[in-house]
């Protein structure tokens, strides 16, 4: 089976089997991606960022929460690459591990978002009626609150950490979703391709998930990966004002919020994380950029 | 087979059907003809179970029909839309439209089954694994027929399968619909506004107009000029003009 997999047989016109046929697609999929060099430079940065945070132990020879008071605020240099912090920390090793929680963070958030939103939009959408009603007044008292107050409120309900901040972005950032998959669903739940999966005897959850949340899911892949940086942006200033990661764990926006009064002297101090964190947001906006090329039938 | 009384369908306060009333019997094809607007795609949906809003008495091979249908209804009555661009699903591949009424009815050989139903209508085997907008118009409405044909029914229901195609593919595809019903024996109700269209698939045809049915006759009928309300013969007299612009001319 191996041998017979070479660029001929991922491109044919003519596939054999379901299998092939698949792999075709993938394979055209990734072409036209390729082909994007905006898009791919955001694939590989956020690739590179998320292996680099995932190999930290190897990457970092230093604890990243060993403190050195004799060598706080060093300037960068060849045993401290990105310098040290307020409690001689060394900023490469804090960055690493601070990846992990900070991207790791924004994965959660999106894995709990984007099912959620899509699952409320379309059955809200297909449904119709009373079901949509209910399920959009929901999600429109959630839309209501300003995002960071009511995150805010709920990690000072819970207790500050990461669990906290990630339950409380999720339920800040989930409606947009919802609101997006309705309006897709609404564009074709009189479609006469539903209408057509109607009258085999489908039941309304077989349509809805297998037939009308593909068709949602292109777009609402493409807004988690412009989201992601805003997702960033909120856990950041959650950590900034204390109410994320709590201190001797690495967070790229605690980081900048603990080292804010060493801007002007030691300005690596918060510029490192701050280049961090939009190295990150840029390349998920650049590879959100190219999914959308792929994923949105419209362009192709 | 089909027996539909005094079926109204409103739309609000419009009154888009007005107590239409047709029998169809086994394996026989009936033909409702009429201007756009005139209710007739309104009936088929009202038959298909896509419309609920109806009041009348509809049966279909003596189970009389509920504005909810059964699983079971489904297998036995398919219908085919009139655009192929709309009815099929733009991100399934073919494979994947003729194998979903297959999974929906937990049937087997699924494999056999759509290389068969291909064949069936004359779809050579590479257009399986295809998208719909990689095909023809004419490709489209075979999927579509194809797909119809899937749960094996015993009824068919045809809303303008032609109008939006090519002239010179939709004799092939009225042919495929004829051999169709010779080799599986299925009813037929097509609905068009093409006279000609309707003559030659179906043996009886309904007029319509304004929501109601004003005329039964046959196609022979039809054909001959024995018409009795004004509406038909108005239909007749414009098709033929439309078909023989020249002839129509010089009278």
């Amino acid at each position: 089976m191996i041998g017979v997999i070479s660029r001929d047989w991922l491109l044919t016109e003519t596939p054999a089997s379901r299998a092939q046929a698949a792999w075709v697609r993938r394979y055209r999929g990734w072409l036209q991606f390729r082909g994007n060099g905006l898009a791919m430079v955001g694939l590989v940065t956020v690739a590179i960022m998320i292996l680099a945070s995932l190999a930290a132990p190897l990457l970092a020879w230093q604890d990243a929460s060993a403190q050195n008071l004799a060598g706080r605020l060093a300037p960068p240099s060849f045993a401290h690459w990105f310098g040290t912090d307020e409690l001689g920390r060394d900023i490469y090793a804090r960055i690493l591990y601070g990846g992990r929680v900070t991207l790791g963070m924004v994965v959660s958030v999106v894995l709990l978002v984007a099912p959620v939103g899509l699952a409320v939009g379309s059955v809200a959408g297909y449904l119709g009626g009373l079901a949509d009603r209910l399920l959009m007044r929901v999600t429109d008292v959630f839309l209501a609150f300003p995002r960071l107050v009511l995150a805010l409120a709920f990690v000072a309900a819970l207790k500050p950490g990461i669990t906290s901040a990630i339950i409380a972005i999720a339920l800040t950032a989930w409606p947009p979703y919802a609101r997006l998959a309705r309006a897709d669903t609404l564009t074709v739940r009189h479609s006469d391709f539903i209408a057509a999966v109607r009258l085999t005897g489908a039941g309304s959850l077989r349509i809805i998930v297998r037939h009308i949340m593909p068709l949602c899911l292109s777009s609402v892949i493409v807004r988690v990966t412009l989201d992601m940086s805003g997702i960033i942006l909120t856990a950041a200033s959650l950590g900034f004002l204390g109410m994320g990661a709590q201190p001797p764990m690495p967070e790229w926006g605690t980081m900048i919020a603990s080292s804010r009064a060493f801007i002007l002297d030691q300005w690596w101090v918060p510029t490192i994380p701050g280049i961090a964190i939009f190295v990150a947001s840029l390349a998920f906006n650049l590879l959100g950029d190219g999914m959308r090329d792929v994923l949105d039938p419209r362009q192709r | 087979m089909i027996e539909v009384d005094a079926l109204s369908v409103c739309f609000g306060r419009t009154e888009a059907v007005k107590s239409v009333s047709f029998r169809v019997a086994r394996g026989e094809s009936f033909g409702l003809v009429g201007e756009s607007g005139s209710g007739k795609s309104t009936v088929l949906r009202a038959v298909s179970g896509l419309n609920p809003h109806w009041t009348g008495r509809m049966s279909i091979g003596g189970e009389l029909l509920a504005p909810r249908r059964s699983k079971a209804f489904h297998q036995r009555v398919q219908m085919v839309f009139q655009d192929p661009y709309g009815s099929l699903h733009p991100r399934q591949t073919v494979d994947r439209l003729l194998s979903e009424p297959l999974l929906v009815h937990h049937m087997d050989n699924v494999e056999r089954r759509i290389m068969r139903a291909l064949n069936e209508v004359a779809l050579p085997a590479s257009v399986r694994f295809r998208y719909p907008h990689q095909l023809s118009g004419g490709q489209r409405q075979r999927v579509a027929i194809a797909r119809a044909l899937m749960p094996e029914p015993h009824v068919l229901l045809l809303d303008e399968p032609t109008s939006a195609l090519d002239v010179s593919v939709q004799a092939e595809v009225l042919n495929l619909l004829a051999d169709l019903q010779q080799a599986r024996g299925l009813t037929y109700v097509l609905v068009s506004h093409n006279l000609a269209v309707v003559a030659h698939v179906c043996s009886r045809i309904g007029v319509m107009q304004s929501g109601e049915l004003v005329e039964l006759l046959s196609a022979d009928d039809l054909r001959a000029g024995r018409t009795h309300h004004p509406h038909t013969a108005s239909l007749r007299e414009l098709s033929i003009e439309l078909e023989e612009p020249e002839t129509a001319r010089d009278h």
